[in-house]
């Protein structure tokens, strides 16, 4: 083939996989090697069996960074087929470089149908937000997890931190929590705030606002976690009690705003602030983009 | 040899020696499989019909090998009940398209088929994982004439809304005292797939059965 035959070829190549002619030829489908997956989905049904304990598994160097969400594509590649509808949120927002990336990716190597709107997808792969919509027991959402164990920066040894949680010895989190009382007054966690799962583990919720927590507790969907760099698989039931660990006298609260969303005016979901110029301007809009589009639409 | 083998004990190999064929879509079929797995083990009692055209080796169920072809491979060591390992197609069945091990050793398994429940070895038998690694354990295939959801035992735990009713036939004496201790146990524990004609039901560790 002449150069200028190959670079001929590449836009007829793309032109291809944009028209949903079938997923790309050149990789199984999904990407992963069936032996990957098949190790994957054994690790995600005894994820499943013990909820809120992290499974460690052979996670594969993919076609992007750790750090990008490689956890949470294993997840999805692992459990995606062909009828599924995939959307993919990147902190709330469909359009961010995130949740496009993914995306192609897996219209890339999947053909799938992909979709912004909550309620029509079967998966959602999603980076630090739950859906403000409420989800059914028909989805599964999937989170991308940077730091999978939450006592990792109080005890750095994995030896400890497995029998601390075998031994449900989790007191440090507790003084963690006391400590930020006792500085500021009040809890002053306010994303990746640990979770105590059907009365056992301790988990992290991904770097998720705490906003976000009440959500996981006792959600319809099934809720896959999955960690590329730490090697980590973990899952929540349908169903299942997620309680945020409080205190008596300093319970868990979520996050309030004076203002509502500057676009749809939404009272009820969590606001990114976004800084509007140089000279202080700011802005609080709705994180989940969705959910915005649909109450502007709704509203006119 | 092995078709040889096969032949001399009797079994219902399509009589050309080789194991009987598996999925025809290897990457799709395990992967629909799979699904119905996940959407077993995640609301424990519910059961999900599977209608599969697969030829398969007795004694094992078109279910069975489904969720067999879909879990296992070279990884996994399979523990086959004294009734499917006598059939030697169906060993031959497993090894050709999966690669699994067998082991004689119920603790040795991290997977184990039963073809007859009422061969099923007390399920403190099997590997139940440790407090620090609950996650290596066994996973059991059962396969049972009937599942019904209408009556039966009461389950209780994540992934159940408030309770699901149960009833598996075929399973031994004393099976649900053996469940209740099995979750007792948690973290540690078993975790079972009841495989009928056309359905599955799981039963994690993680459910509590009342009796």
């Amino acid at each position: 083939m002449t150069q200028a035959a190959q670079q001929a070829a590449i836009p007829d190549e793309q032109a291809e996989i944009d028209a949903g002619a079938g997923p790309d030829p050149n990789y199984n489908f999904a990407y992963l090697d069936e032996q990957t997956k098949r190790m994957i989905r054994r690790a995600m049904l005894k994820a499943v069996a013990i909820p809120g304990y992290q499974v460690p598994f052979a996670s594969r160097e993919m076609p992007m960074p750790y750090g990008w969400g490689t956890g949470g594509v294993q997840v999805t590649a692992s459990i995606i087929g062909p009828d599924d509808v995939l959307k993919v949120i990147d902190q709330g927002a469909d359009d961010t470089t995130n949740a496009v990336s993914i995306r192609q990716f897996f219209e890339r190597t999947t053909d799938v149908e992909t979709t912004t709107r909550t309620e029509d997808a079967s998966i959602i792969q999603t980076r630090h937000r739950i859906p403000e919509k409420a989800l059914s027991e028909d989805q599964i959402l999937v989170y991308q997890v940077p730091i999978p164990e939450p006592l990792r920066f109080l005890e750095p040894r994995e030896s400890e931190t497995r029998k601390m949680h075998a031994l449900g010895e989790y007191g440090l989190m507790h003084v963690k929590l006391y400590e930020d009382i006792a500085t500021h007054g009040h809890i002053a966690t306010t994303y990746a705030y640990p979770v105590k799962v059907n009365g056992h583990y301790i988990m992290d919720p991904s770097p998720t606002p705490k906003f976000d927590n009440p959500k996981m507790h006792r959600m319809p969907a099934l809720q896959l976690f999955g960690a590329g760099r730490e090697k980590r698989i973990y899952a929540i039931p349908p169903h299942t009690a997620v309680y945020s660990l409080d205190f008596e006298d300093h319970p868990f609260d979520v996050q309030q705003w004076e203002q509502p969303c500057e676009i749809c005016g939404a009272t009820d979901t969590f606001l990114d602030e976004v800084v509007t110029d140089d000279r202080g301007g700011r802005m609080f809009v709705c994180s989940d983009t969705d959910h915005c589009t649909r109450d502007q639409e709704a509203a006119e | 040899m092995i078709g040889a083998d096969a032949k001399a004990a009797g079994s219902d190999l399509n009589g050309t020696g080789a194991p009987n064929a598996g999925f025809d879509n290897p990457v799709l079929q395990s992967q629909a499989m799979y699904r119905k797995l996940l959407g077993a083990m995640a609301q424990p009692g519910r059961i999900l019909s599977c209608e599969l055209s697969l030829d398969v080796p007795a004694p094992l169920w078109p279910t069975t090998a489904a969720a067999a072809l879909t879990l296992l491979d070279f990884d996994t060591p399979l523990w086959l009940n004294p009734g499917a390992a006598a059939a030697p197609a169906l060993g031959n069945y497993l090894r050709f398209h999966s690669g699994c091990p067998l082991v004689e050793a119920t603790g040795n398994a991290a997977f184990a088929i039963i073809s007859d429940p009422a061969e099923l070895p007390p399920l403190d038998s099997f590997a139940a994982g440790t407090d620090e690694y609950p996650d290596r354990s066994a996973t059991l295939l059962i396969q049972v004439e009937r599942l019904d959801d209408s009556r039966g035992v009461i389950l209780r735990g994540p992934g159940i809304e408030c309770k699901q009713t149960l009833q598996a036939k075929g399973l031994p004496q004393g099976f649900w005292q053996q469940v209740q201790e099995n979750h007792a146990g948690f973290p540690r524990g078993v975790d079972m797939i009841f495989c009928a004609q056309n359905q599955i039901a799981a039963l994690p560790r993680s459910t509590q059965v009342e009796v």
